[in-house]
């Protein structure tokens, strides 16, 4: 199950990077979602896979790490913070410059025309 | 502490100067000399410990990592130079108070900046840390540009000032170099074990580098050739900066470093052949050129260089008398060139020009001022019974007992013959010149306006000076300058005697030359100024200008290569620095995986992972159909929420949802006014690289992970086990690390929320629809009506929304939930509401003060931890009871849940704020007034 885990976030690491590495805002914007679970989940994965056993005491004794879950609960809500502000600043950035290239600039345009 | 107080009080000054009666010169002066006469108190009752011998150090600890440490020392040489920075500051701020009459604005610009370069000073010649030294050094630099620059609206003044600053400022650089060896070689950056190392400083391998590293340093900050030519153009600063800078202060503090480290660096031939060169092809430069300048500021600068060369000259001799004789010019430079400064300044108000072409004849106006400039000039020239006859005397002597052998024997007292020359046709000239020479000129202001009585007074005081010292040396500055001279060298001194005069001998002889050889020179001026004139002219400024463009082009240009403002490359830039770095390091790896053996695979854990694995994948190869690409992430959050639950997190599986549906939903409304679809612009090749180093930067985390994940785990979480129940009073562990344990980092992390949040506010506000994309349909998707079925649904759904949020903000602390959950539950409930019933009809039933409610959340979490101040327990210390209610049963109420209740309002209202003024963008009225 290590494994597949470790597959399931580089898969997440590599999409996200690549859609980061494109030239529109709104794929940029997917794709720092996607890195952003897989980051989680790496952070996650740091405190081992552990089955049926949350971090809520029940004097069993056997627990899962919570001091990950703790990190990354909040790295999930300033993910979403992160996401809405990027999402918006995009959308002024693409009615402001009339283009939704990550550098401001159509770099077609004047073909276009 | 009085150490501490002598540099402080200055800068305390300069900042109540700049800030408490600013328009009224007399109070803001008398407050700028406040500090400055504290010290010099201070500093004078320091003087009788000083003179037995004695050497105070006071000690704090600073960066005690990097050695460095806020730690001064007075010894002779410090209070020599602190008394000459002090005293000399006190006749500066009269003098310039009376300078900037009329000038409220400058006159106060002038008192803080000033007393901010005091500091500096003094914190040069006190500090015992070389690093806390350079820190001063480099403030000299930067307020010296801004002296400089004072009058920043002449184009003039500030071309002289970035001069300054790019030829002082380099040298500090290179001194830093120099200072960082020198603590490499000593392993210590203290003062007083570096000058206890002089032998392994001079036989390690780095001596020579560490000397040109020094001297650099030293040379530029005290003008010597070839750096002399800042301190020319720098004259374009008010002459009160002149006086103080570059006659007494600043150009000295080279000086002071050369006597400083004499103990460190001297005594060797490299030093020997170095420094005085330098100092001699200085003093004879800079005595040539001054002959020849009309301007009187331009005339003093270049005797100042030629001057500050004669004292390096001194001190490169390396002899120790050679040392003493230059510490006592300094001295007496001080002495006589500051008034001749001030006089400059004078003469300046009162004709309107500093040519001495024009000026002439003013003994008719001026008598008073004509004969304190005639001490001075006598001073400067090296006439007996004043300061200057005698260290001249002195130099004379020390140049006929140079260290050198051969023709360099002959020649280094036949030069300074030639020097001493020329400095007395220089003295002549601007005494002459100034006040006989036959009629003014055209002048500005003719008749000369008449000089304050007030702004003669520190002029003669130096002026007297001049003829004390000269006339009873040794009960005046010998005592004192005998110290510095024994702190400097460390040892035995030689014999010497300050006030004897010599008639008939060898150096008495070359003064009497001299002194006839400057006053021929000065009555052949005629045919020298036209011969001078036919030499070919060098401008400097331009030079240097032209240096400045070029070297600023091509650093623009090595900029533009690599940063071309596409944050593509400064993307992948970063990711291929992120692959190669790491990567490089974990070449070496052998075993990936560790000795753990792996938790058994199971089918429906698997099939999740391949439908998320297979979303990921999908949604980068449709990512040109955006909405398609957008549904694909959504799924991708599923899953990963169902990782969460699988791995035992509910808490963040829970999280993940709520996020992920907000997340979604504002995605959505912004892509309706993006393009739907994405076009096709990088090529293949491009594509490949950007495949290859996600490629890599994936399989490099997956590998790290799994290299972690199959290894032993040492945790620190058993702490937060064994303590959850007893000291934060939950048994849900995330929950209470988030409001007790971390509770400072939750409270930090919904403050980011709520930034956000306001952020986006901000971005939507006044956002003109006009220029937006339009969809392919080019309809507004807003227009349809709301789903009758989904309309009806929603209403009953919102009370069994909150109060499922209610159960788990309230059961939290034990069980899976807590107030970032709750909150997000709350806003899905409500943005539910939104997209049934329209946001119109949802804002007419809810209120929609949505920023005073991110406010009143992070205050309420931050008055929680405020609260368990008010009981002397740390900030953000949690309490919590456990009671038994009749019909309730038992409850726990627990400070934390305060806290949380902080939260979870932080998280509605900065949801809401988002989600509202995004969507209102797409009501069919358009954006209108802002939400919230």
């Amino acid at each position: 199950m290590e494994l597949l885990m470790a597959i399931s976030i580089g898969v997440l690491t590599t999409c996200g990077l690549y859609l980061i590495l494109r030239a529109r805002t709104f794929p940029v914007v997917l794709g720092l979602t996607l890195l952003s679970h897989g980051v989680n989940l790496f952070l996650f994965s740091m405190g081992r896979l552990t089955l049926e056993a949350p971090a809520v005491l029940d004097g069993s004794g056997n627990h899962a790490d919570p001091l990950p879950q703790a990190l990354v609960l909040t790295a999930i809500v300033i993910g979403f913070a992160m996401t809405a502000f990027v999402v918006v600043l995009s959308l002024r950035a693409a009615v402001e410059l009339r283009s939704d290239h990550v550098d401001g600039a159509d770099p077609d345009e004047d073909r276009r025309l | 502490m009085a150490l501490l107080l002598i540099v402080l009080l200055p800068l305390l000054g300069a900042f109540l100067t700049a800030t408490c009666v600013r328009s009224r010169p007399r109070c803001n002066s008398l407050l700028a000399a406040t500090g400055p006469v504290i010290s010099l108190t201070l500093a004078l009752s320091l003087l009788p410990a000083i003179l037995r011998g004695e050497r105070l150090l006071a000690h704090w600890h600073w960066l005690p990592q990097l050695d460095l440490a806020l730690s001064l020392r007075m010894d002779g040489l410090s209070l020599l130079f602190a008394l000459l920075i002090i005293a000399m500051g006190l006749l500066v701020l009269l003098y310039a108070h009376f300078y900037f009459a009329g000038k409220p604005r400058d006159s106060q610009r002038f008192n803080s900046l000033m007393l901010l370069f005091m500091t500096a000073m003094l914190g040069i010649v006190t500090s015992e840390n070389l690093l806390f030294m350079l820190v001063f050094w480099e403030m000299t630099s930067l307020v010296s540009f801004l002296l400089i620059g004072f009058h920043a609206d002449r184009r003039e003044a500030r071309r002289g000032a970035r001069m300054t600053l790019v030829i002082t400022g380099g040298g500090g650089l290179a001194l830093l170099a120099g200072m960082v060896l020198i603590g490499q070689v000593v392993g210590s950056y203290q003062l007083t074990e570096v000058l206890a190392s002089g032998d392994l400083i001079r036989q390690h391998a780095h001596y020579p580098l560490i000397l040109a590293l020094v001297l650099l340093g030293a040379m530029t900050k005290s003008a010597q050739f070839p750096f002399h030519l800042w301190l020319p153009h720098a004259m374009t600063a008010p002459t009160p900066v002149s006086v103080y800078l570059h006659s007494a202060t600043m150009v000295k503090a080279g000086i002071f470093l050369l006597a400083r480290f004499h103990p460190v660096l001297a005594e060797t031939d490299l030093w020997l052949y170095s420094v005085s060169t330098v100092g001699m092809a200085t003093l004879l430069t800079g005595a040539f050129v001054a002959m020849f300048k009309h301007d009187i500021k331009g005339l003093l600068a270049y005797s100042t260089i030629s001057h500050l060369g004669l004292i390096t000259l001194l001190l490169g001799m390396g002899t120790r008398m050679g040392l003493i004789v230059g510490l006592f010019h300094l001295f007496n430079h001080a002495l006589f060139k500051a008034p001749l400064f001030m006089m400059a300044g004078i003469v300046d108000k009162a004709t309107g020009s500093r040519d001495m072409r024009l000026i002439n004849g003013l003994w008719r106006h001026m008598p008073y001022l004509m004969v304190l400039t005639g001490l001075c000039a006598a001073s400067m020239a090296g006439l007996p019974l004043l300061n200057g006859f005698l260290s001249k005397k002195m130099f004379f002597a020390e140049s006929l007992q140079s260290p050198f052998t051969g023709i360099l024997f002959w020649l280094t007292p036949a030069l300074a013959a030639v020097a001493g020359l020329l400095s007395v046709a220089y003295s002549v000239r601007i005494f002459h010149n100034i006040f006989f020479n036959g009629l003014p000129g055209a002048l500005p202001h003719y008749p000369p306006r008449k000089p304050s009585a007030g702004i003669l007074v520190p002029v003669t005081l130096l002026a007297a000076s001049c003829l004390v010292v000269g006339l009873v040396p040794q009960y005046v500055v010998h005592t004192l300058l005998q110290q510095a001279a024994q702190d400097a060298l460390g040892g035995a001194l030689p014999e010497y005697n300050l006030g004897l005069l010599h008639l008939f001998n060898m150096p008495f002889l070359m003064s009497v030359l001299a002194l006839s050889g400057g006053l021929a020179m000065y009555m052949a001026r005629r045919q020298l100024f036209a011969l001078y004139d036919r030499l070919p002219e060098v401008d400097a400024k331009e030079n240097f200008e032209w240096l400045m463009l070029r070297a600023g082009r091509f650093a623009e240009r090595q900029v533009h290569r690599l940063e071309n403002g596409s944050l593509q490359r400064y993307a992948a830039l970063l990711m291929a620095t992120a692959v190669v770095l790491p990567g490089t390091a974990l070449l070496g790896v052998q075993a990936w995986g560790g000795g753990e053996a792996m938790t058994p695979l199971d089918p429906v854990t698997l099939l999740g992972a391949l439908i998320l694995i297979a979303s990921a994948i999908a949604a980068v190869v449709v990512h040109r159909q955006r909405l398609m690409a957008l549904l694909l992430i959504g799924s991708c959050g599923l899953f990963v929420t169902l990782l969460f639950a699988r791995f035992s997190a509910p808490d963040l599986a829970l999280t993940q949802l709520s996020v992920e549906v907000m997340a979604v939903i504002i995605m959505m409304l912004a892509l309706s006014f993006l393009p739907q679809t994405t076009p096709r612009e990088s090529p293949p090749l491009r594509r490949g690289r950007d495949l290859l180093l996600a490629g890599s930067a994936g399989g490099g985390v997956a590998a790290l992970a799994y290299a972690v994940m199959t290894r032993p785990q040492q945790t620190i979480s058993d702490f937060f086990l064994a303590n959850s129940l007893t000291g934060g009073g939950g048994s849900n562990v995330v929950n209470v690390i988030l409001v007790d344990f971390r509770g400072f980092d939750t409270l930090g992390e919904s403050t980011v929320l709520g930034i956000a949040a306001v952020a986006v506010f901000a971005l939507t506000r006044n956002l003109q629809l006009k220029g937006r994309v339009a969809g392919d349909s080019g309809s507004y998707w807003a227009s349809e009506p709301h789903p009758m079925i989904l309309r009806m649904m929603a209403r009953p759904l919102l009370p069994v929304a909150l109060m499922v949020s209610a159960y788990i903000f309230l059961r939290g602390h034990n069980m899976p939930g807590g107030g970032f959950i709750a909150g997000l539950i709350t806003s899905v409930a409500l943005s539910l509401q939104y997209m049934a019933g329209g946001l119109a009809w949802a804002h007419q039933r809810m209120i929609t003060s949505f920023r005073p409610l991110v406010g009143a959340g992070l205050l309420l979490a931050l008055a929680t931890g405020l609260g368990s101040l008010a009981f002397g327990a740390p900030f953000l210390t949690s309490w919590f009871g456990h009671y038994h209610l009749p019909g309730l049963g038992e409850l726990e109420l627990a400070t934390a849940m305060l806290f949380d209740l902080g939260v979870f309002v932080t998280v509605v209202g900065a949801t809401l704020l988002i989600l509202a003024n995004l969507g209102k963008l797409m009501t069919l009225d358009g954006p209108g007034k802002e939400i919230g």
